[in-house]
């Protein structure tokens, strides 16, 4: 109970966010009840632990990739406007923010950014390539022990293989972008938030 | 007596839409639908097949777009998820001028808090008092007058007497939780010879039923007071208590459980099967170890009233007595209580198949959402096996193809 003043977001903050991010002044508020509710410590942060919490997260084979994308290089905590930013990559694209001022920074939610989201999911050490390595280990997390070595490696160079085009055996940003140029990032990168 | 705490109620939320309005500020409502649009869930394998083709590539064993589908899941469960937020008090759509309740609606206006300090005076200084006297009155009563009937040898007046007593202790406590309780469908009432089993949702739920009827408990014996009304109570009337030690011996609880039900003199057993308190907007996986025992299962639904008092224990957070404190400051504890036909065991149908059939019963009566999780996520971590299957669904879908692939080349092999 008397910590419930730190805990309400201020109006300018919840501005600076809407400028941010996009989303609509209710959205705010109520990530920000879901943030609170999954803050355990009630110090204003998130940790690994809080989001791990989550049960069907928890269960999810790439779960830790996906928090892991929600913490800055090398820190452990989390604090609402990150968490913000991060979510901000899976708003929708609206139509009217199709046609707005080209000179304005990119949204966090454009198609390029989104699929930068999924790019990084590869590219842990985000020298702006997947290895081979970093290929395998994803493979990996998502089959679980299901699969041998030797035929998850043979499916990895079939990937590069297929993805390559400057022969580097690793699949640029570039590279990637082209896989997925038919694919509707918009939708499948997106949750529908209620307004 | 009822309808004024209400009516100040919808005044103060009036009040409040008002006040909003003229600051043209938007006022905070608890979305109780979530912050997701909710979509009909496709399963792993559809969603991956669609990503896939989208890619253009629907004869690939993996392709680089199925990490999309794990990535749009995780994030959805990050902003939204089915269990967590059945281990904390169900959010109100509108203010019940109870602090605790009180999350977003910051200062509105001096009228409002004249209303609430108010209220709290009220609450605090006299029905709180009024109703630990007359708990403390009534436990000490039943205390007095259980011991001595369980004096008394053992004939049917003394059973008579003590069903008496208990529900008098049951009316008394009652009372001074000012609980208000429909009961529904009376005719389904447990018998002597079965098992009661109800969704559970605080310490209180016993005493509700026991209200309308006498029950054996089950439980753990504890020390201190609650153990002292335990022994008190097991004098004159036939629960089932175990000492720790004796909590872990499945075999033991279970054959006494068999032996108590088997005599039609005794109360039917009441259980809690999800084993911890839940917010009363779900109910969570029902243990199998009561539905294994053969007996007949009375099921009960139990719904709170959220807009009065939170009626949820949450243990994690505060103990008892702080929880009773609560209670007893609220509004009214309103519940109702549907009793269920009874039900059986199929044919062929194993327990886990029976408890799930019996908690979707009750889930539909109560007006709770049918989970599969297991209440004890509030506490504990979920378990890897759950994870492994997940990553062996997708794997079906990576080695389902691949393997296609290789008996194409060697069948290609084996022509050339």
């Amino acid at each position: 109970m008397g910590s419930r003043a730190s805990t309400l977001l201020r109006e300018e903050e919840i501005e600076e966010i809407k400028k941010e991010t996009g989303f609509s002044h209710s959205q705010i508020t109520r990530l920000y009840s879901r943030f609170t509710s999954l803050d355990k410590g009630e110090n204003g942060t998130l940790s690994r632990e809080d989001f791990q919490r989550i049960p069907e997260l928890a269960i999810n084979p790439l779960g830790d990739r996906i928090i892991n994308a929600f913490f800055p290089e090398g820190e452990d905590q989390v604090n609402f406007r990150g968490f913000m930013r991060t979510l901000a990559h899976f708003r929708p694209i609206e139509d009217n923010e199709k046609n707005k001022n080209p000179t304005a920074s990119e949204p966090l939610n454009s198609r390029s950014n989104k699929l930068l989201f999924a790019f990084r999911l590869y590219d842990l050490d985000r020298d702006d390539k997947i290895s081979r390595d970093e290929l395998l280990q994803v493979l990996r997390m998502m089959v679980g022990v299901n699969i041998s070595d030797e035929q998850l490696g043979s499916i990895a160079d079939r990937t590069i293989q297929e993805a390559d085009t400057n022969g580097d055996s690793c699949i640029s940003f570039q590279e990637f972008i082209k896989v997925l140029e038919k694919v509707d990032v918009e939708q499948k990168m997106s949750i529908r938030f209620l307004h | 007596l009822f309808s004024t705490p209400f009516s100040c109620v919808s005044w103060a939320n009036l009040h409040m839409d008002l006040r909003a309005k003229e600051k043209n500020r938007q006022l905070f409502r608890h979305d109780t639908n979530g912050v997701l649009d909710k979509k009909p869930q496709l399963s792993l394998k559809q969603e991956i097949q669609e990503l896939r083709g989208c890619a253009g590539c629907l004869t690939s064993e993996f392709n680089l777009t199925d990490v999309l589908f794990f990535c749009r899941k995780a994030m959805e469960n990050v902003v939204d998820d089915d269990v967590t937020k059945r281990f904390s008090p169900q959010k109100l759509d509108s203010w019940n001028l109870l602090t605790r309740n009180n999350h977003n609606f910051c200062h509105i206006s001096l009228r409002l808090k004249v209303v609430w300090v108010l209220g709290l005076l009220l609450r605090y200084g006299v029905l709180l008092p009024l109703r630990v006297t007359l708990a403390i009155t009534g436990i000490c009563l039943f205390l007095v007058l259980s011991t001595l009937v369980g004096v008394l040898p053992n004939t049917r007046l003394r059973s008579c007497l003590s069903d008496k007593v208990h529900l008098m202790g049951c009316h008394i406590c009652v009372r001074s939780l000012s609980a208000i309780i429909t009961y529904h469908n009376r005719q389904n009432k447990p018998q002597n010879d079965g098992i009661c089993v109800a969704n559970h949702t605080t310490p209180i739920d016993g005493i509700i039923l026991a209200n309308d009827r006498c029950y054996s408990l089950v439980g753990q014996l504890h020390g201190g007071l609650l153990g002292m009304i335990q022994r008190a109570m097991v004098t004159s009337s036939p629960h089932i208590w175990f000492e720790r030690a004796e909590v872990k011996d499945r075999h033991l609880v279970a054959k006494r459980l068999i032996d108590h039900v088997a005599d039609k003199t005794k109360h039917p057993v009441l259980i809690f099967p999800e084993g911890t308190c839940i917010n009363n907007t779900s109910v969570m996986m029902f243990r199998k170890s009561s539905f294994e025992l053969g007996c007949t299962i009375y099921p009960v639904a139990i719904k709170y009233d959220p807009r009065f008092g939170d009626a949820f224990w949450n243990s994690s957070k505060f103990g008892l007595v702080r929880y009773l404190l609560r209670t007893m400051s609220s509004w009214a504890i309103v519940c109702s209580v549907w009793y269920l036909p009874p039900m059986n065991r199929k044919e062929g149908e194993d327990a886990v198949q029976f408890a799930n059939r019996v908690k979707s019963v009750i889930a539909a009566k109560g007006g709770f959402v049918d989970l599969k999780w297991d209440g004890g996520l509030k506490r504990a971590r979920v378990k890897e096996a759950f994870k492994e299957e997940q990553q062996e669904l997708y794997s079906r879908l990576v080695v389902g193809v691949s393997q296609g692939a290789d008996n194409a080349a060697s069948d290609s092999a084996k022509e050339s």
